[in-house]
């Protein structure tokens, strides 16, 4: 233990004379210590080198992801014509795509008709007449029991920390929200929460914490609110970002959401860049959602929102629709006209992206929510 | 010379990853290089890869101050990129000849970039490999510069001293698997 404290401290001096963070004195004595003791010398020259190369590796990190957003941002504004092609490689260039659309195509098509096949199998015709319907949950007597025995146990467990007790509130709809900020800001449909006097939201652990709405726009139905409670923990960022730009046909989409008192993993793919009657607000995906859905988050495969899951077509089944995420960049401009949020700001870079599907759900479901209002 | 002043500054400004720089450069010459990529037997990706590895080798370039100006951006970035894929071609054996504007010679830049783009892996493995919560750890206080009292706030330890242990651990970790690498990539050469 002395021997790891030992080193400990070398290695602290070592790193404070690389950075010419020390006294002269201490520097002096540092130097002669370094020419009489080679190990410290040794020590200095390897890790002047590692520091080198780890300063190295960030500033290509950060410049790498510099030129990604810039690349996306120009081609975006058609400052770079980033799909126009000319020349004779066009017939050889197109022959590539085309493979490859049809390739996406086929499995489009493979994946569709499984879909069809399971759901004819699956489900009885719907009775609802509304053709898009709402995604958010209508709380169930029988939920609602195993809902507030679970307090009960909860109560039980804790009644220690639990000063008060909570009010009871007779939950009527449910959804999805997630983080936007580590503070407790938090976004979801306007639908699930229009409303509501109370609302509650409740993490993985079923941890419940009270909100409040900050922000309500009904008519593109979304609503920014915020976790007021001492219980909550505040996270130091976020692991994801929030895409501000379109996102492409055919790329792979993931969703999290709590259609029950249990967080669910959805799978899918981006089938339309606008959403219901082309709506441009929104955006079609093709991915299992159900009631409780509503205002979850919709990650592309670096861990990106790129949505926010919202409705779906009752008439055709698998066909749900989501706000695309630059409207939650408007959504928070609008806030930040509050003098209480200016400060507020979204991040755009997931550090999530290179990990596997699993290690990412992993990462990302701590900042997803069930919402509850009255 | 105006022109010449305005190379200057841009060059300045990607040294220090500055955004509107970054931008202007890549506005003004992105387009060429795709049109040369594409007219080579590459897509509109290989365009974009080849393209941000020669931006790659200029911010390199301009963050050594060594860069004399002796040919336009344009002209470098068009060297540097053609080289790039030439060389790609010839692995992949579907060399051909690229008829061209005028370029520089730039072998030695490309060589350079190749082998710190293997040091750059190197690490990006090592850090890979060390796992949460070291890889978090190491982040925060070697790239994003944060001191033991945030970083031991931030992944919950009791105290800056404790951080600090865990620290100095995943440091060990970290520069074990990097150096063996290392070694191994240099013994090669």
């Amino acid at each position: 233990m002395i021997n790891d404290n030992n080193e400990i401290m070398i290695l602290d001096a070592v790193e404070r004379y690389i950075r010419g963070e020390m006294t002269p004195d201490e520097r002096l004595y540092f130097e002669n210590l370094r020419k009489t003791n080679p190990a410290i010398d040794q020590l200095v020259v390897e890790h002047t080198l590692f520091l080198q190369q780890m300063n190295r590796f960030g500033q290509w990190e950060d410049f790498k992801s510099t030129l990604h957003d810039v690349h996306t941002d120009l081609a975006e504004q058609g400052k770079i014509n980033s799909d126009k092609l000319s020349g004779k490689a066009k017939v050889v260039y197109l022959w590539n795509k085309y493979k490859r659309v049809t390739a996406i195509a086929a499995s489009i098509a493979g994946i569709t008709a499984l879909t069809i096949s399971m759901l004819t199998n699956s489900l009885a015709p719907k009775t609802s007449s509304d053709q898009l319907a709402q995604l958010d949950r209508k709380i169930k007597v029988q939920e609602k029991i195993t809902y507030e025995l679970q307090k009960d146990l909860d109560n039980v467990k804790d009644n220690v920390d639990t000063k008060a007790d909570a009010p009871v509130i007779d939950y009527k709809t449910g959804g999805t929200g997630f983080l936007l900020d580590g503070k407790g800001l938090m976004i979801t449909n306007a639908h699930v929460v229009k409303n509501s006097r109370n609302i509650r939201v409740f993490n993985i652990k079923g941890q419940q914490f009270n909100a409040f709405v900050v922000k309500l726009d009904i008519l593109r139905d979304v609503a920014i609110i915020k976790i007021d409670d001492a219980k909550f923990k505040p996270f130091p960022g976020l692991p994801y970002g929030i895409r501000n730009g379109s996102t492409d046909i055919a790329e792979p989409i993931f969703t999290l959401g709590f259609p029950r008192d249990e967080i669910v993993y959805g799978e899918g793919y981006m089938s339309a860049s606008t959403g219901y009657k082309k709506d441009t607000l929104s955006c079609q995906i093709t991915v299992p959602a159900n009631p409780g859905n509503s205002g979850g988050p919709v990650f592309n495969h670096r861990g990106e929102v790129i949505g926010i899951l919202s409705t779906k077509e009752t008439l055709a089944e698998g066909a749900v629709f989501a706000i695309q995420s630059k409207y939650i960049f408007n959504a928070v401009d609008e806030l930040k006209k509050n003098k209480l949020y200016e400060n507020v700001r979204l991040s755009s870079k997931s550090t999530v992206s290179g990990l596997s599907k699993i290690d990412q759900v992993k990462k990302l479901q701590d900042y997803v929510f069930m919402v509850k209002g009255d | 010379m105006k022109q010449e002043g305005n190379e200057k500054a841009l060059l300045q400004g990607l040294a220090r990853n500055d955004r509107k720089a970054v931008e202007m450069i890549y506005k003004e010459n992105y387009n060429m290089v795709q049109s040369l990529i594409i007219n080579n037997n590459g897509t509109a990706d290989d365009a974009k890869d080849i393209f941000q590895e020669a931006m790659i080798v200029l911010y390199e370039k301009a963050r050594s101050g060594t860069f004399e100006l002796n040919c336009l951006i344009k002209t470098y970035v068009y060297s540097v990129s053609r080289r790039l894929w030439l060389k790609k071609l010839q692995q992949a054996s579907r060399y051909t000849e690229i008829s061209d504007m005028e370029t520089v010679p730039v072998e030695e830049d490309i060589d350079d970039h190749a082998q710190r783009n293997a040091e750059f892996e190197m690490m990006e493995k090592a850090i890979g490999g060390l796992g949460e919560p070291c890889k978090g750890l190491l982040q925060a206080y070697y790239l994003q510069h944060k001191n033991m009292q945030e970083i031991a706030a931030d992944f919950g330890y009791t105290n800056a001293e404790n951080a600090k242990n865990q620290k100095y651990k995943c440091l060990m970790r970290l520069k074990k698997i990097f150096f063996t690498h290392y070694k191994n990539g240099n013994g090669d050469k």
